[in-house]
């Protein structure tokens, strides 16, 4: 058992006990599952330190026979691109455990479990290198994310609960679908496995049957990322969720979508993925402006960051399918960006909420008079949600539209018009919030933020301003993997060529970027 | 040794001491910390200079760190100092240091004085990244990180709602210029596969002319969002909501300069783009008339100044597009000297008059605040170009630049200037000469405040005759004659353009000193005409109408409720409506009765016996 | 089609099977009383039953007579359980109308 299998035992294990647990002792199951998820992040970290750059392939494999008939492995391992998601999962559950402190009050035990099994099942999303074991810890979080809406969530909760979980069903069905297809044609579903055979072409897919499987699986991504236009599940699950859960949801969940993205859709299909990539940009694009367009004239702070996060997931499904390296190193970051910042948004919003018992924007006004450190940090959240530099968001947003730029100069246009708006919408929602004067009813439930809510903020804005200043702590192992994938999808690396010219819709006039950069390495 | 950074480390240190622990501060001690870090950094800027040796040959460049790699490519944080930047460091550093000691008597009875310091120190800071950086997207920080200073402190009183709306207005107009210089900055790593002005700039000469135009007039969007440039300038004058040692510092005499700054430091890019080089000089002579108009009606005396700050913005992108980058940054740097002079001046003024700015409850001041009446009329003289103060051999350097390009550009150049001289000095006799309009009893402000004035008075006379800029930049920028291409003489050109000056000034005495009717016949003469200027010829009317309104109207009612609610949502809640309804079609068949159970058994039975009769039994 | 020893066709047989099939299953479907209903069932296991001795005399082989017997076996055994629950029934409804019987629907 190495320190990943720990990382995913842990958390289960902590689910199962805190079942165990007498329903009275509140504040223990607290401290509990508290202490838990402290304890998977410290260990987390192991794998920072433990991983190994320059190595190609995974790390922390560990990889047995699970069902014999059909071929079924426990394979587990890590590279570059799951490395930071797991660290992203580890980093936020404790914060989403915290926030809940005071804010759940019913059925106290259930929800701290439940996020520890939601903790796992992200782990072991990220971690899986068999597909059947992915798509049993990609339902696997379905199920406590389901309850987490469905019981803590607000009046319409079972509405957005039930339609989370079919829309994503939906996209679900249609990925099992193609795993059992690819299973009858490799015989394994061990993933390492099926890339061998499809890389080497001993299995070459026809050009239909590469389609095929590509939509299937993009779809289920492409529901979960979300792109429009399949993402109107994501405003009502956030507006009823409580706020761990939209926080995990924005933070974490979302990033399964893109994750699927790189880890499937691109290796496994190079060349659909490729042919493919024009109509998903545009939908991309769409979905930037539009999601920051819809995000203006909310009147819902939380359907608000929903939206945005429809804008920024566009950010990176465009980075992914510029098949660039700078478009894929600026997607894979702001994943980890968006998680960081857009977290830290639903959990001020949360803030707000304990206190005025409200989401509607018109309930506020003045905030900043009253409590100052909580406008503070709100709009660090805020200016690095909209990429001001220095703070994370910049950086992923400056290498994708690099990428992109690239790769098509007009999808960077388009897409950078985005960032006007994101600057209207946030600092829109900022003032009205925040500044004016100050109203009675705003001023009596406008306490400064106390010792666990600054303990749950400081460690995201800390991250922001890391993320934005020293990128090389993070950047590295993603582009190596990343350059990995992007070889893989690289048109020679194609071993099929397809039926007249595969219509590569990037032509990359990026000659210069390549051959400018060893000089630039002062 | 590297010391570069120390410049905008030493503001970013005063911003955290007095962002963080301010509130528990005394005045005195968060007004030490803010106006000591800005010393520092200017005393800092000298050390520099004097220990730099011959910058024109050998510019400084400080490498700290790789921020961002991706492949081949990379951005290191990096410093470098030439001339160019020298000439900005010093005068952001050091009108920054006066500012920085005027505001600490301006500011001393408002709330929220630790936040105006923290402010500005982050201000300071982001100013000197943006002068110091040594590639596009460390100006960049800069140029986003001013923009979100302008932003903080024109919202600075952020319980009056207009505030708070100019401070928005500001950012995302901003945020357009700045979509077109990151667009330009994307261009530029394309084309020349780094973003280093080190490797740009030599490199621009052998790219093609379309691609480095494109680049420009991307630029030049950029350079007209920050710099108030027509049509990107409306948020400026709205600008003057925040307090006014914010309007002097930033919304006159550096960030706003930050465009020209730009697009002179990309100069090798522009030299080969002559349709951007042209661009660039007809938005800033435009820019030009068209603010001064605006200017000649206003009454608020910060929005005279505002406009005026646009106008001569458009006088330094002119001396840009004409191709006298130095004339440019000569305009930039003597402009800083008297425009914030003037808003100094002019806060000083609107002190004394107890938080009044309508100069038409002013009026007399010169019995009550001599000094300030002193230091203002040196700056109204060099704002005027009056002959050898520092106002008067800028702006002639662009006009003969000007002149040597196209005369006519020249000649509109000297009207405006006219113009500018007349409602610069309009505001002059409005405020100081006749009696005394306004309520209370005006007083002259405290030392702390008119001792900055009266260095910056100095600096606008004699500042152009100290600081021979294109001289100091020969190396960079050829220095452009006026009589280059023959045409009259270079002393003709300045005596026009001088008399113009004068004349304004005199047509301004005698309308507002001499005779006081003629403004009110003028006005009701030219009716129409006269409304349409006053009301800054309803430009942001139309913005409001014709995109803002539009925009969150149709994101509302079309976007959201139609398609989002309506189509999207229609379609699939429409999906799980129909597998209900044929769920409980289908439910009818569950009766729960087993002799109907049976009857449906015995109707599959005879089906099956009938297909395989048919078909037969494989 | 080999006859049978006493010269009666083996679709004589089957044809009877299959006629007392379709009146158990007519009965079972369209009459009401449960009496009535549960000897219809029998009936039909008879049929069956014949089919299978049918089958049996037929490929002489033992094991329709097997079946035979154990679904004589579970016939004697249901109609034991079955007139007890239909006397239970009368007993607490005083009535025989199967349609009446419905207390687990709803």
């Amino acid at each position: 058992m190495n320190l990943l299998e720990i990382l995913i035992a842990v958390p289960a294990a902590g689910f199962l006990v805190t079942l165990l647990m007498p329903r009275a002792q509140e504040q223990f199951v607290k401290l509990f599952t508290l202490g838990v998820s402290l304890l998977v992040f410290a260990l987390s970290l192991g794998l920072v330190t433990g991983y190994e750059s320059g190595k190609t392939g995974q790390q922390f494999v560990h990889n047995v026979v699970w069902i014999s008939n059909p071929d079924i492995h426990w394979h587990v391992g890590i590279d570059g691109l799951s490395l930071w998601l797991i660290i992203l999962s580890t980093f936020l559950t404790p914060i989403a455990i915290l926030i809940s402190w005071s804010y759940i009050k019913k059925q106290v035990k259930e929800f701290f479990a439940f996020l520890l099994l939601l903790e796992f099942g992200l782990i072991g999303v990220f971690a899986a290198w068999d597909l059947f074991l992915f798509y049993t810890f990609w339902e696997v979080v379905l199920v406590p994310m389901y309850f987490l809406i469905g019981i803590w969530g607000h009046d319409r909760r079972i509405y957005a609960a039930v339609k989370f979980f079919l829309y994503t069903m939906v996209g679900s069905v249609l990925m099992l679908a193609a795993i059992i297809y690819v299973y009858t044609l490799a015989g394994t579903f061990d993933y390492a496995t099926i890339l061998e055979l499809f890389r080497s072409g001993r299995i070459a897919l026809n050009h239909t049957q590469e389609t095929l499987l590509f939509l299937a699986f993009f779809l289920a991504f492409a529901i979960k990322v979300p792109l429009f236009p399949l993402h109107t599940w994501l405003p009502d699950a956030h507006v009823e969720a409580p706020t761990a859960g939209s926080l995990m949801l924005a933070s974490v969940m979302l990033k399964m979508g893109t994750y699927g993205l790189v880890r499937f859709c691109l290796p496994m299909f190079p060349i659909a993925a490729r042919e493919n990539a024009g109509w998903i940009n545009v939908l991309a694009i769409i979905g930037i402006i539009y999601g920051a367009l819809v995000a203006m004239v909310q009147p819902n702070m939380k359907k608000l960051v929903a939206y945005s996060s429809v804008s920024h997931l566009g950010f990176v499904v465009l980075g992914i399918f510029s098949f660039t390296q700078m478009g894929l190193d600026g997607a894979v970051y702001q994943m980890l960006n968006h998680g960081i910042s857009t977290g830290a948004l639903f959990v001020l919003v949360g803030f707000l909420y304990e206190r005025r018992h409200s989401l509607a924007i018109k309930d506020f006004g003045g905030v900043a008079t009253a409590a100052p450190w909580l406008a503070i940090t709100f709009l660090i959240t805020t200016l690095a949600s909209i990429g001001l530099p220095m703070l994370n968001n910049f950086v992923g947003e400056f290498l994708i539209l690099q990428g992109a730029a690239q790769a098509k100069f007009a999808w960077t246009a388009f897409a950078a018009v985005g960032v006007i708006l994101s600057a209207c919408y946030m600092l829109w929602m900022y003032q009205r919030v925040f500044f004016g004067p100050l109203s009675d009813d705003v001023k009596h439930h406008m306490p400064e933020l106390n010792m666990r809510e600054w303990a749950c903020i400081v460690p995201l804005i800390v991250m922001m301003v890391w993320m934005g200043m020293r990128t090389q702590t993070f950047l590295p192992a993603v582009s190596e993997t990343t350059a990995q994938i992007l070889e893989r999808t690289s048109p020679a690396a194609m071993v099929v060529p397809a039926a007249g010219s595969p219509a590569v819709a990037v032509a990359l006039p990026s000659v210069e970027i390549a051959k400018g950069g060893d000089q630039n390495a002062r | 040794m590297r010391t570069l950074w120390i410049i905008p480390a030493l503001p970013f240190v005063g911003f955290l001491i007095n962002g963080i622990f301010g509130r528990k501060l005394s005045k005195a001690l968060v007004s030490l910390i803010a106006v000591l870090s800005v010393v520092l950094s200017f005393a800092m800027v000298m050390k520099v200079f004097l220990e730099a040796g011959n910058l024109a040959t050998s510019p400084v460049h400080e490498h700290y760190f790789t921020w961002i790699k991706s492949g081949g490519f990379s951005i290191g944080w990096d410093y470098a100092v030439d001339k160019l930047t020298m000439i900005m460091l010093m005068v952001v550093t050091g009108i920054g240091s006066l500012i920085h000691i005027y505001a600490t008597g301006y500011m001393e009875h408002e709330e929220g004085y630790y936040r105006f310091f923290a402010y500005l120190n982050l201000f300071m800071f982001f100013m000197l990244n943006l002068v110091l950086a040594g590639n596009y997207l460390l100006l960049f920080v800069g140029w986003e990180g001013v923009g979100l200073c302008s932003y903080l402190l024109i919202g600075f009183y952020f319980v009056k709602d207009s505030a708070t709306t100019a401070g928005n207005k500001a950012f995302i107009v901003n945020r357009v210029g700045d979509f077109g210089f990151s667009l330009a900055m994307f261009l530029i790593a394309i084309t020349f596969g780094s973003l280093d002005f080190t490797k740009v700039m030599p490199a621009a000469a052998g790219k093609p002319t379309a691609t480095l135009t494109t680049i420009a007039l991307l630029l030049i969007v950029g350079a007209c969002g920050k710099s108030a440039q027509f049509p990107l300038y409306v948020w400026l004058p709205d600008a003057m909501e925040g307090p006014t040692p914010v309007s002097a510092l930033i919304h006159a005499a550096t960030m706003v300069t930050a465009g020209v700054y730009m697009c002179t430091r990309s100069a090798p890019i522009f030299i080969h783009a002559p349709v951007a080089m042209d661009t660039i000089a007809m938005i800033g002579l435009f820019t030009a008339v068209f603010a001064a108009t605006i200017g000649l009606t206003q009454y608020d005396i910060k929005k005279v100044f505002a406009y005026s700050t646009v106008s001569q913005l458009g006088y330094m992108f002119l001396g840009v597009g004409v191709g006298a980058f130095s004339a440019g940054v000569w305009h930039l740097m003597t402009h800083a000297f008297f425009k914030a002079l003037l808003f100094l001046g002019a806060g000083s003024v609107i002190h004394a008059c107890h938080g009044e700015q309508d100069m038409r409850h002013m009026g007399g001041l010169k019995k009550y605040a001599p000094w300030t009446c002193l230091v203002l009329a040196c700056a109204s003289l060099a704002i005027a170009g009056f002959p050898f103060t520092s106002g008067f051999f800028s702006k002639d350097a662009i006009l003969g630049a000007a002149y040597a390009h196209a005369p006519w550009m020249y000649w509109v150049g000297v009207v405006t200037a006219g113009m500018t001289a007349f409602y610069v000095w309009r505001a002059f006799w409005m405020t100081f000469w006749g009696d005394y309009k306004g309520h209370g009893h005006p007083h002259e402000s405290s030392w702390v405040m008119l001792g900055p004035l009266v260095v910056l008075a100095v600096l606008s006379i004699a500042g152009g005759f100290l600081f021979n800029v294109p001289e100091i930049l020969s190396g960079m920028f050829p220095i452009k004659e006026a009589a280059e291409n023959g045409g009259p003489g270079e002393a003709v050109l300045t005596g026009i353009s001088v008399a113009f000056g004068l004349a304004g000034v005199g047509l301004s005495y005698l309308m507002y000193v001499v005779n006081k009717d003629i403004p009110e016949k003028i006005t009701s003469a030219l009716g129409g005409i006269y409304t349409l200027v006053y009301n800054k010829y309803f430009v942001d009317e139309a913005y409001d109408a014709a995109i803002v309104r539009p925009l969150i109207q149709g994101s509302e009612s079309a976007l959201w409720k139609i398609v989002d609610a309506g189509v999207i949502d229609g379609v699939v809640n429409g999906a799980g409506t129909q597998s209900q309804g044929l769920g409980s079609m289908l439910r009818l068949l569950q009766s729960g009765n087993i002799r109907s159970y049976a009857t449906w058994v015995v109707i599959g039975a005879v089906v099956v016996i009938v297909a395989i009769g048919v078909g037969g039994v494989k | 089609m080999p006859p049978i020893p006493n010269g009666v066709p083996m679709s004589f047989y089957l044809g009877l099977s299959a006629i007392l099939f379709v009146i158990g299953v007519a009965g079972f479907i369209f009459r009401r009383n449960i009496i009535t209903v549960f000897m219809c069932i029998e009936l039909m296991l008879n049929a069956v039953n014949l089919s299978f001795v049918t089958f049996a005399n037929h490929h002489k082989q033992v094991a329709g007579h097997i079946f035979t017997f154990f679904v004589m076996v579970v016939a004697a055994a249901e109609a034991a359980v079955g007139l007890a629950i239909i006397l239970t029934v009368f007993k607490n409804r005083t009535t025989l109308n199967i349609d009446e019987v419905d207390s687990l629907k709803n």
